[in-house]
């Protein structure tokens, strides 16, 4: 069976899903970052599958570039925020850092 | 070129004592010791003395560079059979005229120069310059004022010497609780005045246009406010001040409104034509009116304007082609505002009260300001402006000097201060000098001014030394007796008296008075015979000379002669320092040889070089029964006869004066109780100020003080309510801005507060809760999204 459009989009939103439950469930930073990666990815095979199936032709894949280069940034600047945590509260859970709450 | 060379050594000479004035004024007082220094009095000196110098440096030039001419000329026309000839060939051909004159006219040459000194500003057609105008009027001024400046300043330095101190006692000045005024000594501050005033009186002489005269005018008025107030303390000074001063601007209004007449018709404010390269560039006043040969001004035939004209007689036209001419009505509002200036200055009657009041001043002014110079401005200016008045102004003139010589000299028989018998001698003696101008003896007039002011600062002088040596003592009742303890002062007195009385000495050593007043009477007597009707011009002063004799002996007497009166003032009299006495014996000389040779002595031919060309021949009367005004022909014919009169008067008014005051024949006091009701009356001052309090100042009292009821009831009621409705407008107003207003924006600010009260709850600061906010958002806007755009 040739796939279709609609399984690689299933497949996003599968990753989707599975990126989001893992931000929203994780209280280790790491594992937050772990499922930032995931949605965003999602997200890159939707732009892909557009890119082959739709009138988008390149463009698609040149987004998807852009997120993975824009992903390991964040993933730098998000790692040495984690850093910084940690060094200052001896952990990495997320739900110690609330000093921001109203 | 010798206008240049003139107008540089005027110049010098004019403006030496303004420096003096500023360096005196500030270096004065940020001196070391300035209430001790006579620094200042020697930089007055110097400047004024270098002055002098520089002024007959002038005279001695234009001397040379007309050779003397004025001289000759004038003894050449004295002996001509026709003196009316050159101004005939002058009129009938006047296109001619350069090259066909008489040689007595191309030999006289050009003898005044005026020009352009500095341009003040430019108002559309309006110049405002500084200009000078030279003739031998202003260079016999110049070298009078110097000379007597000079000597004055130096007097002063001794005169003055009581206010070379930290603490001045003013002993006419008290204090609220009674005491005397002590104040520092102001002793720079007096020369620097007397150094302004120099300046300014220099100016007016040297002015070439009636506007900067004014200007001037103003200046010496200030002048003498300020140097008749340098007693400020007390009342009498600080009164006699502002008397001063108000008085000359009364008589300035009448000049304000000639100087705006004047520039509506003739466009011009300058006395004589700017001339470059022989060629008029800028026509004068004097050159405006042209005089016919019967010395009337060429008028209009049917309307009776007068023509005005250019520099060859020729009538000046309008852009529309008419005439230029000016109403001849104008003609005489422009002579009698001019000389309105006259009266106020020269202390003429009707505004003749200030000048004795002006005494309350230290004695030297009183002796340059209030005698010889600025008093004499009056004259100078009426003698100046001379060529732009007409016969009814004249007369005007004539007349008021006629009134004030016998009024004044009537108040100075019976006047005791030694300084207001001076004062009323130099408004009768100014007024001599108006009467001459007025019956037509210009030269009289000035020639006039100049004797006097020699010998009348002589007097000043001399009662100054008088007062100086009797310890500020001026009434002449508590003197007497004083001639061996003062002998130089009292025997130059006697000089003045005697040159002030007109007597006559022989082998040609006449007093200058003499001289001079034999020209004003003569000239009366000669407008006597040809106006019968105008008899009074000759006979009161004639009678006045005599006045003038017995007040003058009267005072010397009073003073000199006869017992001590107070002994307490005769035992500590004392002659004065030589810096006194040297002005004293300087000025003695020239009151009595300033006018020798008389008519045909340097002084008088001087003066009459330069008179106004119509004088010479007289006039001729424009109309029946109209003023006929006399030449020199006239006036020499009468000379003898009228000289006589007035010597025969003189001494038996010196006669009277010597049997009353000289000996002990009569007794004096006796005859006052007689004749109380006259003695009370001229005591009195004819009741001037009582007359002006009435008519004047009690009138404007009463409007004051309705303008301050006025104030008071009306415009204070009127800004009081205005004030209370403000602040009742005000409190409502705070109530609205309290609870309005404030109530609005502190509502919006309690909202703002409220909102984010309530919102800060969802910032929990839990992160995942955050992402689940994301995710029901995403989730939120995919719902939306497929149900308001499915498909």
């Amino acid at each position: 069976m040739q796939p279709d459009l609609s399984s690689y989009l299933f497949i996003g939103a599968v990753l989707f899903v599975c990126g989001v439950i893992c931000m929203a469930t994780k209280r280790n930073a790491i594992g937050v970052l772990m499922g930032v990666e995931l949605v965003l990815n999602g997200a890159n095979v939707n732009f892909v599958a557009f890119s082959k199936y739709t009138a988008l032709g390149l463009d698609g894949q040149v987004f998807s570039l852009f997120v993975i280069v824009l992903a390991a940034a964040e993933a730098a600047v998000a790692l040495a925020i984690v850093l910084n945590f940690y060094n200052n509260h001896l952990t990495v859970d997320v739900d110690r850092g609330n000093k921001l709450k109203g | 070129m010798v206008g240049e060379t003139l107008k540089f050594w005027l110049m010098i000479a004019w403006l030496l004592p303004l420096a003096g004035f500023v360096v005196e004024i500030f270096f004065g007082f940020y001196s070391k010791n300035p209430r001790h220094s006579k620094a200042a009095a020697w930089c007055a000196v110097g400047c004024i003395g270098i002055g002098f110098l520089c002024s007959a440096n002038a005279l001695r030039i234009w001397g040379n560079a007309n050779d003397w001419c004025v001289l000759e000329v004038a003894e050449h026309s004295n002996a001509h059979a026709d003196p009316a000839h050159s101004e005939e060939t002058h009129d009938a051909d006047k296109a001619l005229a350069d090259h066909d004159h008489s040689d007595a006219d191309s030999a006289k040459g050009q003898t005044a120069y005026s020009g352009v000194i500095y341009t003040l500003g430019v108002f559309g057609s309006l110049e405002v310059t500084l200009d000078y105008y030279i003739d031998s009027l202003t260079l016999v001024m110049f070298t009078m004022v110097t000379l007597i400046a000079t000597c004055i300043h130096l007097f002063a330095i001794g005169y003055m010497s009581d206010e070379l101190t930290d603490e001045y006692v003013d002993h006419s000045a008290h204090t609220a609780d009674g005491g005397h005024v002590h104040r520092p000594g102001r002793f720079y501050r007096f020369f620097a005045f007397m150094s302004l005033f120099c300046f300014a009186m220099l100016g007016l002489v040297l002015a070439g246009n009636i506007f900067q005269v004014f200007i001037f005018w103003e200046l010496v008025g200030i002048c003498s406010f300020l140097l008749i107030g340098f007693y400020t303390e007390r009342k009498t000074a600080s009164d006699a001040a502002n008397k001063a001063f108000i008085m000359n601007r009364v008589g300035d209004f009448g000049f304000l409104i000639g100087l705006m007449v004047l520039w509506t018709f003739f466009g011009t404010f300058r006395f004589g034509d700017t001339v470059v390269d022989d060629q008029v560039v800028d026509q004068g006043l004097f050159s405006m009116v042209h005089r016919d040969n019967t010395g009337n001004l060429t008028r209009e035939e049917f309307t009776g304007d007068v023509l005005i004209t250019d520099t060859h007689g020729h009538v000046l036209t309008n852009e529309d082609g008419s005439n230029r001419q000016i109403p001849y009505y104008l003609m005489v509002v422009v002579g009698l505002g001019i000389f309105a200036g006259c009266v106020g200055k020269s202390a003429q009657f009707p505004l003749q009260t200030w000048l004795p009041d002006a005494m309350e001043g230290p004695t030297p002014v009183s002796a340059l300001v209030h005698s010889a110079t600025m008093v004499a401005a009056g004259v100078y200016l009426a003698g100046r402006f001379f060529p732009m008045f007409v016969q009814e102004v004249l007369l005007t003139i004539a007349y008021t000097g006629c009134i004030t010589l016998f009024l004044a000299a009537t108040i100075a028989m019976v006047a005791t201060d030694i300084k207001k018998v001076l004062a009323y001698s130099t408004i009768s003696q100014l007024g001599y000098m108006m009467l001459g101008i007025g019956v037509f003896g210009w030269a009289a007039g000035l020639f006039h001014l100049i004797t006097h002011a020699f010998f009348k600062s002589l007097m000043f002088l001399c009662s100054g030394s008088v007062i100086y040596g009797c310890h500020h003592e001026q009434e002449m009742p508590k003197m007497g007796g004083l001639l061996w303890k003062m002998p130089i002062t009292a025997f130059t007195m006697l000089v003045g008296v005697c040159a002030i009385s007109g007597f006559w000495v022989p082998f040609g050593l006449e007093f200058s008075g003499y001289h001079s007043k034999d020209a004003i009477v003569a000239s009366a007597l000669a407008f006597n015979y040809a106006n019968p009707a105008h008899f009074l011009l000759f006979l009161i002063p004639l009678l006045t000379a005599g006045i003038t004799a017995f007040y003058m002996f009267r005072m010397w007497f009073y003073t000199f002669v006869g017992k001590p009166r107070d002994q307490h003032v005769h035992e500590h009299a004392h002659e004065s320092p030589w810096v006194m006495t040297v002005p004293l014996v300087i000025l003695a000389v020239f009151a009595w040889f300033c006018a020798y040779g008389g008519e045909s002595g340097r002084l008088y031919l001087m003066l009459t070089g330069d008179e106004p060309a119509h004088v010479a021949a007289g006039v001729t009367a424009a109309t029946a029964g109209g003023i006929v005004l006399p030449g020199h022909d006239a006036i020499h014919a009468v000379h003898g006869q009228a000289g006589t009169w007035a010597l025969i008067a003189a001494l038996s008014g010196a006669l009277i004066a010597y049997v009353l005051y000289g000996t002990s024949v009569v007794n004096v006091e006796e005859m006052k109780r007689q004749l109380a009701g006259v003695h009370g009356f001229l005591a009195n001052k004819w009741h001037f100020d009582e007359l002006y309090d009435a008519l004047f100042m009690k009138p404007a009292h009463k409007v004051a003080a309705f303008c301050a009821w006025f104030d008071g009831a009306v415009f204070d009621r009127i800004l009081h309510s205005a004030a209370k409705a403000t602040v009742i407008v005000s409190k409502w107003d705070r109530v609205f801005d309290e609870n309005v207003v404030d109530g609005f924006v502190n509502l919006i600010a309690s909202a703002t507060q409220s909102v984010g009260t309530s919102l800060k709850v969802v910032q929990t600061g839990r992160l995942r809760q955050y992402v689940m906010f994301i995710v029901l958002g995403v989730v939120a806007l995919f719902a939306v999204m497929f149900t308001t755009f499915p498909g």
